[in-house]
């Protein structure tokens, strides 16, 4: 191994893939091996059945679906909001000022921590845990839109100005395109944050959902179940991830190295 | 005629942590001739690019006024096309919607557009390249699109801010005569600021010295060589003896920089 030196194409998965075994080998090593209480970690054969049986008799396809929606819907609105708000925050600077304090300050106000507030005011219906979602994701991505437009290459936005582009050209025609894919890459890390606040939400009164059905299992110590839900999570990111960045590399060719 | 007049111009920037001032740039006047290939020579530090910048609308002078076919120049504004050390192509857009960028913004129909984007493109030698993106250009590809973009614009004159100080010395040869061969061709107004003595003497009729700390103009020398001038002319004994004035008129400080750059 030499520092920076790139890896095969084939090398590179069969790398991460090996990962994945040595992980779960470890796994049914310490379960399947007697070394781990089944009542506190099932093993992964139990954790598969117990996966099939959820899908098969009791509907977790549907849960799966109500999160999946409810993290598109909260992080899509998020969106909306942030990236028309986040650029007009990087180029013009009095927006940047009069903004900028508060949404430093809400960024860390908890998303979680408003879970109780956003059930008295919106009930425990789906616009409850959309508002979750969206308070955690919004200023987040705010944030971060505004500091990669702001720091556009000067001399780029020199140049269109003796081209003879206007504020508006400056603002279409460079300060966008030019931070466009960081703020693909932006909403695609955001959106891996969203699957954290979906679950927070589907903890606290919840009737349907992968958060949901974890802490119903919970009650009835079914850990292969929950282990299962959590698992489907990680599965869901990973796909919205490559999708995310395939739709990134089709967009923005130009950008890749 | 004069072109562009720049009229006691200074610029003076602020000290930075209650430091003193730095003054970049003494009181400057300066006149540019219409259809004149004006180089302007000096070191680093002399105030060559701040001078340039004011000129583009880039800066602001701290005093002095610069009036350019007898407007005030207030602003930047695609009468001044210009053309910088870094490479500014817009690296999202291919090489014929860079050359476009301007003609876009003015307004253009895309039929003409198309039309004018072809033509620069084949001057600067680049037919066949307009769907590359900037990244996959070579430097000096790089810097002919961008005085294709520059002059696609139709600038009343053209600036350049050491286009060239990042290319290999062959490359930089090429690139000095490709851009002669278009000025001869269009007789653009055209101020092209460089530390290279060769360079300044190769391309110009008129090479402004100025000198560093503080920036002013040192002198003001005339290339009498004939256009077209062929890169072979830069061996002859005429060019040699200005070289050596030129070289003459930068000593001191400006000499040692200068020689460095010279040689690179």
């Amino acid at each position: 191994m030499k520092p920076l030196a790139p890896v095969s194409g084939h090398a590179r998965v069969a790398l991460g893939l090996l990962f994945f075994v040595l992980f779960f080998g470890a796994w049914a090593f310490a379960t399947l091996g007697g070394y781990v209480s089944r009542t506190f970690l099932a093993d992964p054969l139990t954790m598969l059945n117990d996966g099939w049986e959820l899908l098969t008799k009791h509907g977790f396809a549907f849960d799966i679906g109500v999160t999946v929606w409810r993290v598109v819907g909260g992080f899509t609105l998020a969106a909306l909001v942030a990236v028309p708000v986040g650029v007009l925050m990087g180029a013009y600077k009095p927006i940047e000022a009069l903004l900028e304090p508060f949404v430093s300050f809400a960024r860390y106000l908890p998303a979680s921590a408003f879970v109780p507030l956003l059930i008295l005011w919106a009930g425990i219906g789906e616009l409850q845990k959309l508002l979750v979602i969206f308070i955690g994701s919004v200023f987040q991505l705010i944030l971060m839109i505004a500091v990669t437009v702001a720091a556009t290459r000067r001399d780029l936005v020199e140049a269109a100005l003796t081209l003879g582009a206007k504020d508006r050209g400056i603002l279409g025609r460079v300060l966008i395109p030019s931070a466009a894919p960081t703020i693909a890459e932006t909403l695609r890390l955001v959106l891996g944050w969203a699957w954290t606040y979906v679950i927070v939400a589907e903890l606290i009164g919840s009737s349907a959902g992968i958060g949901h059905m974890i802490i119903d299992s919970q009650a009835l110590l079914a850990t292969g179940q929950m282990i299962f839900g959590i698992i489907v999570i990680g599965i869901i990111g990973l796909i919205s991830d490559f999708m995310f960045k395939s739709v990134n590399r089709w967009l923005f060719p130009w950008s890749l190295a | 005629m004069s072109k562009l007049v720049i009229d006691s111009v200074s610029r003076v920037f602020p000290g930075v942590h209650g430091g003193a001032p730095t003054r970049a740039l003494e009181p400057t006047t300066l006149t540019i001739a219409d259809n004149d290939f004006v180089t302007i020579l000096g070191p680093s530090g002399c105030g060559k690019s701040t001078l340039l910048r004011m000129i583009a609308g880039l800066d602001t002078p701290t005093a002095g006024r610069i009036l350019l076919d007898g407007r005030p120049v207030t602003g930047p504004g695609p009468d001044r096309g210009m053309v910088f050390q870094s490479y500014t192509l817009f690296p999202w857009l291919s090489v014929a919607d860079n050359v476009a960028f301007g003609l876009r913004e003015k307004g253009v129909a895309p039929a003409e557009r198309a039309k004018i984007v072809a033509d620069w493109l084949s001057r600067v030698e680049l037919s066949g390249f307009g769907r590359h993106y900037p990244k996959q250009l070579s430097g000096g590809m790089q810097q002919r699109t961008a005085i294709a973009r520059a002059l696609a614009n139709d600038p009343a004159i053209l600036l350049l801010d050491e286009p060239f100080g990042a290319l290999d010395n062959q490359t930089r040869s090429l690139m000095q005569e490709l851009l002669l061969g278009i000025w001869q061709r269009d007789r653009k107004t055209v101020l092209f600021v460089t530390h290279d003595i060769e360079e300044a003497i190769f391309l110009a009729s008129r090479v402004v010295v100025m000198s560093a700390r503080p920036g002013r103009i040192k002198s003001d020398v005339r290339v009498d060589l004939p256009y077209p001038r062929h890169y072979t002319i830069k061996t002859s004994p005429e060019f040699s003896a200005l070289k050596a004035q030129l070289t003459e008129e930068i000593r001191g400080e400006a000499m040692r920089a200068a020689d460095e750059y010279a040689q690179a």
